[in-house]
């Protein structure tokens, strides 16, 4: 009988092989010199380019046009979503008629530019002033921010609506059935059975249209809304420093970063009991 | 030869042609295709804003395409780099990346200009700053698209292209892009919508689509609703047009699928 007696000494881990200098890892390379050659050129233009005078004049400004553009932007997700509830229902009705006419306002605001949209609103409806004046709204109509408000909001109650009718028929038949079966009403089923299971479906589509409208806010500032982007174009005019826009830039990559993190951190938060 | 073809897409323009919707209802009025009328400004922005279109969407594919394929790779460093092109690019608004694009490429070519020893004003072409910024941003949410449908083809079809003896670019070409149009093709349909309607952004730059055409209507003759709705209504009959033209494709990708 022979066995064993001492184990082998543990010997040390072979040497990691070299990597080999791929395409793919020479075109990373190239790519991301170039990023960063990029960065390096916008920093020299920032240092530069410096002017206390400027950063003073302007800076304030930024901020306020930041400031502008997320209240007009939370303000039109919030209108657009109340706007929303009614539409998803118009559309899924089994009236022909209210449905066509849900389907022709989602068809209309989805298939013309934003930018039409505004246009229509602010001078469109902008030229009919005495009308206006005579049935009292033309303090809505003559301010450039209403009007930015109000395409904003007819804009994503649209697209909200087909969220949200998307995400009310992914519920399976089975669930309003059950909630029948225990002789729940239809609204009490609805608001807390069938709604909590649709907007977790919603949550991401919903965290896709309010950086949509982030990006598609930008458009107020050519009817005079002094957003980010109106002030951006402010600044531009009045200096021809093109760094106005590179700022803009930053800013907007930060606003819409940050809700894509927190919307990431909601989701897997509120779907943490649907992980296997 | 040319001439005739010529008389006849003239005759046959649905806006401003023959029996062009602008002749038939416009009579003497406000769109009429004459002197008086604004049809024939406004059937011009048409055609710009749909050669805009088309001109961008080979170039917003490819690219889309490429930068799909390189966020697929198993080299981290590349996934890296084209990351930052995607998060860059759809972050940003359409409208700045139309003035970042269009400044600033009279930016570079004027201090490439300059340092060369050249002092020039140099302006660009709208319709190409147009093109590159519609591009950028088309190529950078198609790269999504393409990325998901590339997921969605099984690992076997490469390896059944390997066993064929395939060359990996012949694969590519035979055996996964057929099936990668297929899968990316309603999520291309509706990026193509986008597209359709991101290019109002160009009429803020000075290029004469409809939106810029339309303004001027509107400005000089006062009928501001009239020639806005015009616009939508004009982006709506693109909007249909193209709706069923992406069914129809979409049904031509599927004709050789079994019938369900």
């Amino acid at each position: 009988m022979s066995y064993v007696r001492e184990l082998i000494a543990a010997r040390p881990a072979p040497p990691a092989p070299r990597k080999p200098l791929t395409p793919a890892r020479v075109l990373a390379l190239v790519i991301l010199g170039l990023w960063v050659a990029l960065a390096l050129a916008m920093l020299a233009m920032v240092v530069t380019g410096w002017d206390e005078a400027k950063f003073l004049r302007y800076g304030p400004r930024y901020l306020s046009g930041l400031w502008t553009t997320v209240s007009l932007v939370g303000q039109a997700v919030i209108l657009g979503a109340i706007l929303s509830l009614p539409l998803a229902f118009a559309r899924m009705s089994t009236n022909r008629v209210i449905g066509g006419i849900a389907y022709s306002y989602v068809y209309v605001f989805r298939g013309t530019p934003l930018l039409a949209q505004l246009f229509l609103i602010y001078y469109g409806l902008g030229s009919f002033r005495p009308q206006l004046e005579a049935v009292g709204l033309w303090w809505f109509f003559r301010e450039a921010w209403y009007c930015g408000l109000l395409s904003l909001t007819l804009n994503t109650a649209a697209y909200q609506a087909e969220i949200l009718r998307g995400a009310i028929e992914s519920v399976p038949r089975g669930q309003h059935e059950g909630a029948a079966a225990l002789g729940l009403p239809k609204s009490v089923a609805f608001r807390k059975i069938i709604l909590p299971q649709a907007l977790i479906v919603a949550l991401r589509p919903y965290g896709n249209e309010i950086i949509l409208l982030i990006k598609g806010s930008a458009v107020v500032a050519i009817v005079t809304v002094y957003d980010l982007m109106g002030e951006t174009r402010y600044a531009f005019s009045r200096t021809f420093d093109y760094q106005t826009y590179l700022w803009a830039a930053i800013f907007y990559l930060a606003i819409v970063e940050t809700l894509r993190h927190i919307w990431a951190w909601l989701e897997a938060r509120l779907t943490r009991h649907l992980k296997r | 030869m040319s001439g005739w073809f010529s008389a006849l897409a003239t005759a046959l323009d649905p806006l401003c042609g023959q029996v062009g919707i602008f002749t038939l209802l416009g009579g003497d009025g406000l769109v009429s295709c004459g002197a008086g009328g604004w049809g024939d400004e406004i059937a011009f922005g048409v055609k710009v804003t749909i050669t805009l279109a088309v001109a961008t969407l080979p170039f917003g594919l490819l690219l889309g395409f490429l930068i799909a394929l390189a966020a697929q790779s198993e080299d981290k460093l590349l996934r890296a780099a084209v990351g930052v092109y995607t998060t860059i690019f759809r972050g940003l608004p359409e409208l700045l990346t139309l003035f970042i694009v269009y400044y600033g490429l009279q930016l570079l070519l004027q201090s490439i200009l300059g340092w060369m020893g050249v002092e020039q004003r140099i302006e660009i072409n709208a319709f190409l700053a147009g093109m590159i910024a519609l591009a950028v941003v088309f190529s950078s949410y198609a790269s999504e698209v393409l990325l998901s449908a590339f997921r969605a083809i099984p690992r076997g079809q490469y390896e059944a292209g390997d066993a064929l003896g395939l060359h990996r670019s012949r694969t590519m070409i035979l055996l996964i892009l057929p099936q990668l149009i297929r899968i990316a093709l309603p999520g291309l349909g509706n990026l193509w919508m986008i597209l359709l309607k991101d290019t109002a952004y160009v009429s803020i730059i000075g290029l004469s689509d409809i939106v810029r055409q339309t303004s001027v209507a509107a400005r000089v003759s006062k009928e501001a609703f009239f020639f806005y709705f015009l616009a939508c209504l004009l982006y709506l009959v693109l909007a249909i047009l193209s709706s069923f033209g992406l069914s129809f494709i979409e049904r031509w990708s599927r004709r050789g699928e079994a019938r369900r």
